[in-house]
């Protein structure tokens, strides 16, 4: 089957004083009808920049290269007026802070109905029955008097759940959620993890969802992909990277991880702090944090390599590989 | 007697159209020295209150706070009296916290020139000693904030109130600013610190996990009351207090195996009109008629745990804690 959104050899760079930053530099995956695909790393890992460049909402002077494919089209190649049909009409974006991105003085209806009305065309009696419809679909608790109030009167969890139901406004194919629940406790969070693994059910909606929260990816994405300073670690099915890590940021990660099954093994820090673009050290970015690293990991980037059903990853020296079953 | 004792204190906030809003309503703590408490709970549970409580950033209303058995008092413009300060506080955002101006050696080194305790030539031989101890390189000592990343900012924070040579030390969510993987590295130094400099600390703290790793014991705040505090190991093995239970099921787990976290319905209501009789029941799977008007207070169970639910009215309460764990799985 052909992945909705198929993303090859994307690069961004941003235009600084000191000439083009690389912030993405080859990153490559696919995000198929109905799944949801985890892209995580830390920050300066580049992931929400690769999430503004599908949307067209990269800063100025930013340039971008390789090719992202929904449906036959370049998402990268659009003209500006083609890309402003396809953002909220078929991608949809909810961001981690809904107190910044829902407008203080405008009422939810408003909010959500401006949307239907100039995308879709819908008349106000039209556009406010479907807003209703959606606000139930997010299972917000009596949406009618949800319709009048405005965002301050909402809690965190609601006000992402509004947010969510404006992105799913127009129906959009793919929903790009940028670190959906970081501000959220985790008793909410565990509500809003579920209400998107239902839409993504139900209306075969593809999510990509950002996070630096392996805990989160681990709860709902079907594959993901960890990305470290710009380019790709490792990525694969959940199960697989989350379970049996190859690449040694991916297993460092988990370490560093306070795990549930075993509260009493001593957290294991990476050393050092995540590598920023400004200064992405030579050949793999990691090395420097890296305790399996090698000197030649200082001069090669290392290329992604195949190594079992769908997984990829990125470093030739690949010290867990005994630790796999087989 | 506790090194830092919380007792039934209350924390009042008005609201500009004047309505009282206790964020505290009565919550008693202890901390002892050498020992790491965490005090979790959702946003809005007054957990951030409750610890400027008890460095005396807030007045309380009601209820008191005593450091080494001397009342703590609020801080005003006078300068802190010499007996409290031993206690001290880190704060969340490391960017904020710390002056982005001076250079970081001359942050540290204020706590000495405030102290009198430390003749001028050896401040910096001291601070070497203070960057060494939270595992920072000695040359950053002439560096400034911007220069310095999330985590090695929040060591700073941290070498600064180890400075003042403290007995205790009140941190409010000292990790959730920073990268994961730099998260692990900050949350061992603090245990490091306690064992070796027998330190007391009190860690606010919204993520479950970490405190399950860090903390000895670990109190459960909602709604501005504790409503459970136990050994942390106990208290993840059994809890015993339907929200201990909610919270611990909400966490994810990152081990791939595709678990979705179970949510608790409802939110917390408004802490100004706080439910009736427990404060927890509308939101609670296990309510019972008398929940609704009776206030369960916080009851010893066996020997170190304290727990307010009419779940366990009888103190001998293992089975009860079994059967629990089995209706919400």
């Amino acid at each position: 089957m052909t992945p909705l959104l198929s993303v090859r050899d994307l690069h961004v760079w941003l235009d600084t004083a000191r000439g083009p930053l690389s912030i993405v530099d080859g990153v490559s995956f696919d995000v198929g009808e109905g799944q949801v695909f985890g892209l995580a790393g830390e920050s300066g890992s580049g992931k929400t920049i690769t999430a503004l460049a599908l949307l067209g909402l990269l800063p100025a002077g930013a340039r971008t290269g390789g090719v992202a494919i929904m449906a036959g089209r370049d998402l990268l190649a659009m003209r500006t007026s083609e890309r402003r049909r396809t953002r909220g009409r078929e991608i949809a974006m909810v961001f981690q802070d809904p107190t910044s991105s829902l407008h203080p003085m405008l009422t939810i209806e408003r909010q959500l109905t401006e949307h239907l009305r100039y995308q879709l065309g819908l008349s106000g009696k039209e556009a406010h029955l479907r807003a209703v419809a959606l606000l139930t679909e997010v299972r917000m608790p009596d949406p009618e008097a949800a319709m009048r109030g405005y965002p301050h009167q909402f809690s965190g969890g609601m006000r992402q759940r509004i947010q969510i139901a404006i992105g799913l406004a127009c129906e959009p194919r793919l929903l790009i959620a940028d670190e959906p629940t970081t501000a959220l406790d985790v008793t909410v969070q565990a509500g809003i993890l579920r209400l998107l693994r239902r839409l993504c059910k139900e209306k075969n909606l593809a999510v990509i969802l950002i996070t630096h929260d392996l805990g989160v990816l681990s709860a709902l994405a079907d594959s993901i992909t960890v990305m470290y300073a710009g380019r790709v670690a490792e990525s694969g099915p959940t199960s697989q990277v989350m379970g049996h890590a190859r690449h040694p940021y991916t297993r460092g990660l988990i370490d560093a991880l306070p795990h549930p099954e075993a509260p009493d093994r001593v957290l294991i820090p990476i050393a050092g702090d995540p590598a920023s673009p400004e200064s992405r050290p030579s050949g793999c970015a990691f090395h420097p944090r890296c305790r399996y690293s090698r000197p030649s990991c200082q001069i090669a980037i290392p290329p992604l390599i195949p190594i079992d059903d769908g997984r990829e990853m990125a470093c030739p020296v690949d010290p867990f590989m005994a630790s796999v079953a087989r | 007697m506790s090194l830092l004792e919380l007792r039934d204190v209350k924390v009042v906030y008005q609201r500009r159209d004047g309505t009282l809003v206790p964020a505290v309503a009565g919550a008693s703590l202890d901390v002892d020295a050498g020992e790491i408490v965490g005090l979790v709970g959702e946003t809005g549970c007054g957990k951030s209150s409750l610890a400027k409580a008890a460095v005396g950033l807030v007045p309380v209303a009601a209820g008191t706070v005593t450091f080494d058995g001397r009342p703590v008092h609020v801080l005003g413009r006078r300068a802190r009296r010499a007996s409290e300060r031993r206690l001290q506080l880190v704060f969340q955002n490391p960017y904020e916290s710390i002056n982005p101006r001076r250079t970081v050696g001359a942050q540290v080194a204020d706590a000495f020139a405030i102290s009198h305790t430390l003749p001028r030539e050896s401040w910096r031989a001291r601070v070497d000693e203070l960057l060494r101890r939270v595992g920072l390189p000695l040359n950053l000592a002439r560096r400034f904030p911007h220069q310095l990343s999330g985590g090695q900012r929040q060591r700073i924070a941290i070498a600064r109130a180890l400075a003042a040579d403290p007995a205790m030390i009140v941190l409010d969510e000292p990790l959730s600013a920073l990268d994961s993987s730099v998260q692990a590295q900050v949350a061992n130094l603090l245990v490091d610190l306690a064992r070796d400099l027998h330190v007391g600390m009190l860690l606010i703290s919204h993520d479950l996990a970490i405190v399950r790793h860090v903390a000895h014991r670990t109190a459960v705040m909602y709604l501005g009351v504790i409503v459970e505090t136990a050994p942390t190991a106990g208290l993840w093995r059994k809890p015993m207090h339907p929200y201990t239970q909610a919270l611990i099921d909400a966490v994810p787990h990152a081990d791939g195996a595709g678990h979705l976290p179970v949510a608790l319905s409802g939110e917390i209501p408004d802490p100004a009109r706080p439910p009736s009789g427990c404060r927890f029941h509308p939101r609670c799977p296990h309510v019972m008629e008398r929940c609704l008007s009776d206030v369960p207070e916080l009851v010893k169970h066996g020997g170190d745990r304290q727990v307010a639910c009419w779940l366990h009215e009888e103190p001998v309460a293992a089975r009860p804690a079994d059967d629990l764990r089995r209706v919400s799985r």
